[in-house]
């Protein structure tokens, strides 16, 4: 028997319309790269029953309907068939050949009406602000899973020297387009939400548009890259952005 | 063809099935909480049971219909009546045009479905008529309804139940047969309400203590319950130590523990993700149930083996078909 290339798996139960592959126990490079290539096949060569698929940071979820799986006749319930159907189809899948998800530049403005928390984040961390602005411009993130709320992206990747911890009370309402910190994430809201992370600047983007065929402008996998603009340039960019 | 909303409820929203295939983007599934007695409700007037049905939560909406039209209310019993007159739940009702059918507040259950033959004429978005009120998008404006809304439904099968229309034709404002469907069973039980859940991913994380409780001790559902969460008031839950979880995939009846030790059922407006432990998952079958406990009420939670909790899936959705086939028969008559 040849070894399965994607190495740590496991397969368990999420409820009677679930289930959850565990890639590995940590966020480490390789398991990001396991969870993104198996979402990404998933997607693109769904499996029958399959509702959705899921990713996470060291897990894809799949929610099927159990009365549309196929049956195995080695398969004692739908759980037990799919979960066979799934480790077949991923026994020789190579995570290293998925491609890549796409890149994203993403304009940020930094001015103080936006990032209205820059400033504090700053001086916590010793910093000035443009040095926090450079910091936070500098890296390629990449989506780690979305979540929260439709088109919220969790990034990774940010520099360890701006990571900061939520605020104790979240404010009860954050704007759309607001560009944020939370613990070693940052964020762009893609609507106006309740939020507890770190307010840096603004996108003039548009991140969730749910009449769009793609409606979120980030997904799991893709890398970003944020752009630092100027107030003027952000009125500039119609608020309504195409960014298809 | 319309239903005019004369008084709305506390919150009254188009739902159906949910919306799958938008995870991936972040989307909730949303739908219906009491999936039971939405199917119901839509094949007692015909239509497919994905179609979608107006949900109504602790007091009901006040509606007068434009036209000649074929309903059928299931799920909690808030004492629907029309000038005064109560009218059946669990069965077709044919309506004459103009009549106002006036919900009253829950006396039993939560919410109830009303289905309309031919369903609700309001566009999918992502693939669903499910309103998302976070998001302002699906069903009826992306909103619950409001007084003063004309809400615009489907074409109707024009065969179904000869009988009713006879009566209807002899004068009758509205007519009904004598039959129903055994829809509130599930729930009806007052009392003892034992919801299964198999053991989570995160079960072996909890103090044997604690798992011991889990499954014996009773708990209350908090008035900040709502179509998101049910918050449980019991016996607090420990772990063996402290631990943080990476965050993954959620689904409607995942229990999760954040840090205080206080349960919270994920219901249908659930997120796609979360972040906190969960000891385990409501069994599917009873996910009707708990949808129709009202806050204040208690419930137990009894662990069940997961291939044997699906087991019961199947088995609700063999019930269901042999429904589908009797209505489908009556149908005729």
């Amino acid at each position: 028997m040849t070894e399965p290339k994607l190495g740590h798996l496991r397969v368990s139960h999420l409820g009677d319309c679930a289930l959850v592959l565990e890639l590995g126990a940590d966020t480490s490079a390789q398991t990001v790269q396991r969870v993104h290539a198996v979402t990404r096949h998933l997607l693109d060569h769904p499996l029958a029953g399959v509702r959705d698929v899921v990713a996470a940071a060291c897990t894809v979820a799949l929610h099927y309907d159990p009365l549309q799986i196929e049956p195995l006749p080695q398969a004692q319930t739908p759980f037990e068939a799919l979960a066979q159907q799934v480790l077949q189809r991923l026994d020789t899948l190579d995570p290293t050949t998925a491609p890549d998800g796409s890149e994203h530049e993403i304009p940020v403005c930094y001015a103080a009406q936006f990032g209205v928390d820059l400033e504090a984040l700053a001086s916590a961390h010793g910093l000035t602000p443009d040095e926090v602005i450079s910091l936070h411009s500098a890296p390629l993130y990449r989506v780690q899973m979305l979540g929260f709320a439709p088109g919220f992206a969790y990034l990774a990747g940010l520099d360890a020297r701006i990571a900061t911890p939520r605020k104790p009370t979240p404010r009860t309402r954050v704007p759309a387009g607001s560009v944020a910190i939370g613990g070693e994430l940052t964020a762009v809201y893609p609507l106006d939400l309740p939020g507890g992370w770190h307010l840096i600047g603004r996108s003039p983007l548009s991140f969730f548009d749910p009449y769009a065929e793609r409606p979120s402008l980030l997904v799991a996998g893709d890398r970003v890259r944020f752009v630092p603009i100027t107030a003027e340039q952000f009125a500039a960019v119609s608020r309504v952005a195409r960014w298809r | 063809m319309a239903l005019k909303v004369h008084r709305a409820g506390i919150l009254s929203t188009l739902q159906d099935l949910g919306r799958y295939g938008y995870q991936c983007f972040g989307v909730p599934v949303g739908g219906v909480m009491d999936e039971y007695s939405h199917r119901l409700a839509n094949m007692l007037v015909g239509n497919p049971e994905p179609e979608a049905t107006l949900e109504m939560t602790l007091t009901g909406p006040r509606l007068e219909f434009t036209q000649d039209t074929l309903v059928a209310i299931c799920g909690g019993d808030f004492a629907p009546a029309i000038e005064g007159k109560s009218v059946p739940a669990a069965r077709p009702v044919l309506l004459r045009r103009g009549c106002v059918l006036d919900f009253g507040t829950c006396r039993l259950g939560c919410r109830a479905y009303l289905a309309v033959a031919g369903g609700f004429d309001v566009a999918p978005v992502m693939g669903s008529k499910s309103t998302y009120l976070r998001g302002g998008f699906g069903g009826f404006q992306g909103r619950a309804l409001r007084r003063g809304d004309l809400v615009a439904t489907g074409e109707a099968h024009v065969n179904a139940y000869p009988s009713l229309r006879r009566l209807l034709e002899a004068g009758a404002a509205y007519a009904y047969p004598r039959w129903s469907v055994d829809a509130n069973s599930a729930f009806l039980a007052h009392g003892h309400h034992r919801i299964h859940f198999t053991p989570g991913r995160h079960w072996e994380l909890f103090t044997a203590e604690t798992r011991e409780q889990f499954a014996a001790a009773q708990y209350r559902i908090a008035p900040d319950s709502d179509r998101m969460g049910y918050r449980l008031q019991g016996p607090v839950l420990t772990m063996k130590q402290p631990t943080e979880i990476l965050p993954e995939a959620v689904t409607f009846g995942s229990i999760q523990v954040p840090p205080d030790g206080c349960p919270i059922v994920l219901m249908a407006n659930r997120q796609t993700t979360g972040g906190y432990p969960t000891i385990g998952e409501v069994s599917a079958v009873d996910l009707p149930m708990l949808a129709q406990l009202p806050p204040g009420d208690t419930l137990r939670f009894e662990a069940i083996a997961p291939e044997d909790s699906q087991r019961l899936y199947l088995q609700r959705d063999r019930d269901l078909a042999i429904m589908r086939e009797a209505l489908r028969m009556r149908m005729k008559q």
